[in-house]
């Protein structure tokens, strides 16, 4: 079996995001930040040196101003409903995923501008069309970092610079690139940084968050949830200070356990040499999709800047038929379709079809993508069999 | 800890800012134990800091540079 679907999760983890997770149900088990005896203190320091550990992957000075979250559309979704009222302006790309367009569309009905900046076919995206749609009343741009549509990369530096000259707060999914590609705070402009855990930070699903850059006024941005934080309890009111605002009821202490574990196991390796290992892969993958004459890959043909997502289609084929014969006939486990970003589909032309795409990660072997290429030169030569 | 030595605590808003002190006084060597907030003190969150009364200044200058909230100091 060949998994080429880390764009969705990654899998598999490393072993010891698994050792950790059992560890913590069999000797650890306790509430984190509720209770006083030893077992909840080691629950929590737990907790917090994952936040240290995040803290120093994404350079952010201090570990509290990471907050957890099941995932990163909750994430996405606490900064967009948590920032953004009635009257204000928010600046997109085409290239959003669904957890940032949904949100964002909602907003829209009740009363929020939304520009949508187009990339082009390829996916590219210039900065410096931002300036001209930048209004009195725009508070907020939100970024894809990386497309798990085509894996290209946005600019994020040279927008976070705009934002900041103007005051604007610049948030960044980073679901297809915390983990896998360089990220920094401080470097990047970053204000919200929202991660998901499961992809390519190794850890379980259930797990994200999103970290506040020092620029963000905590006291204004309104929470999702409120209830129990173990602290200030004796108050009916929402505390309002760092996690604790945003961390109501108990936190997914296993989850997060093998996250850190994830993120340990990145830091000892080095971002930098996962990107680069990732891009090897995905440069002989690409390559090896030009040569089949029927295959059509998409994005921008700049192979150094982007992370490990590639889609491609077969010449009068659907993305269903080939998805369904790599895993059935083949073992490889992919995904097809428009992979929750309609607007991407739309931005390179492959709206409502979609596309077949290969995600890789950090695990996979060039072997993999050998067989994988010999495979759909293979489906792609049978030529076409449906009507 | 050492019975003969004085102590004092340090009470917080919240556990995770009393575990982020806790974090940074042992990378700096400092002798401290998270506790039960004793009864006779009344805290926001259960558990405080306990620490060796001749660490105090260097305890409040650790929790200046981590920009750590606190409610207050107390001997115990
Ligand atoms: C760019 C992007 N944003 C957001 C998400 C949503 O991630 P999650 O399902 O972990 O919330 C994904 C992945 O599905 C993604 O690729």
């Amino acid at each position: 079996m060949i998994y080429l679907d880390n764009a969705a999760t990654s899998y598999p983890k490393p072993k010891r995001v698994e050792q950790a997770m059992v560890n913590f149900m069999n000797n650890i088990g306790a509430s984190p930040g509720r209770s006083a005896h030893r077992l909840s203190q080691e629950a929590g320091r737990l907790i917090y040196q994952t936040r240290e550990n995040l803290a120093q992957l994404f350079k952010v000075n201090d570990p509290l101003r990471i907050i957890f979250t099941l995932n990163i559309t909750e994430a996405l979704n606490l900064a967009l409903q948590g920032i953004l009222v009635p009257g204000d302006g928010v600046i997109t790309s085409s290239m959003e995923h669904n957890s940032v367009m949904r949100p964002l569309r909602d907003l829209e009905r009740k009363g929020v501008k939304v520009e949508i900046i187009p990339c082009s076919s390829r996916g590219e995206f210039d900065p410096e069309s931002i300036k001209k749609r930048i209004k009195k009343n725009t508070k907020l741009i939100v970024i894809n970092h990386g497309s798990n549509v085509i894996g290209s990369i946005l600019p994020i530096c040279q927008i976070g610079e705009i934002a900041r000259k103007h005051g604007i707060l610049f948030l960044v999914d980073t679901a297809q690139t915390a983990g896998c590609y360089p990220l920094d705070m401080e470097k990047d402009k970053i204000d919200l940084l929202a991660f998901t855990g499961h992809k390519a930070l190794f850890g379980p699903s259930g797990t994200g968050g999103l970290i506040f850059g020092e620029r963000v006024n905590i006291k204004k941005l309104i929470p999702l949830k409120r209830g129990g934080t173990g602290s200030w309890s004796e108050f009916e009111e929402q505390p309002d200070f760092l996690p604790d605002k945003y961390e109501s009821g108990t936190l997914n202490a296993v989850g997060i356990a093998g996250l850190n574990e994830g993120v340990k196991f990145i830091l000892q390796e080095g971002v930098d040499k996962i990107h680069r290992y990732e891009l090897l892969l995905t440069q002989k993958l690409i390559e090896g999709l030009k040569n089949i004459p029927e295959a059509i890959v998409y994005g921008a043909e700049k192979r150094e800047d982007r992370v490990a997502v590639v889609s491609f289609n077969i010449q009068k084929r659907l993305p269903s038929e080939i998805g369904l014969k790599l895993d059935e006939e083949y073992g490889i486990m992919c995904r097809i379709g428009l992979h929750c970003s309609p607007a991407s589909h739309k931005t390179i032309g492959t709206f409502p079809m979609g596309s077949v795409r290969f995600s890789l990660s950090y695990f996979n072997q060039w072997e993999e993508i050998e067989q994988a290429l010999e495979a759909v030169k293979k489906i792609a030569k049978e030529g076409r069999k449906l009507k | 800890m050492n019975k003969s030595e004085e102590y004092r605590v340090v009470l917080f808003y919240s556990t995770s800012a009393a575990i982020k002190a806790e974090s940074l006084a042992k990378k700096e060597n400092l002798v401290v134990k998270l506790i039960p907030v004793p009864r006779n003190l009344s805290s926001d969150c259960g558990i405080c800091l306990l620490f060796r009364s001749q660490d105090k200044l260097v305890i409040e200058d650790l929790l200046n540079r981590g920009k750590i909230e606190y409610e207050n100091i107390y001997p115990i």
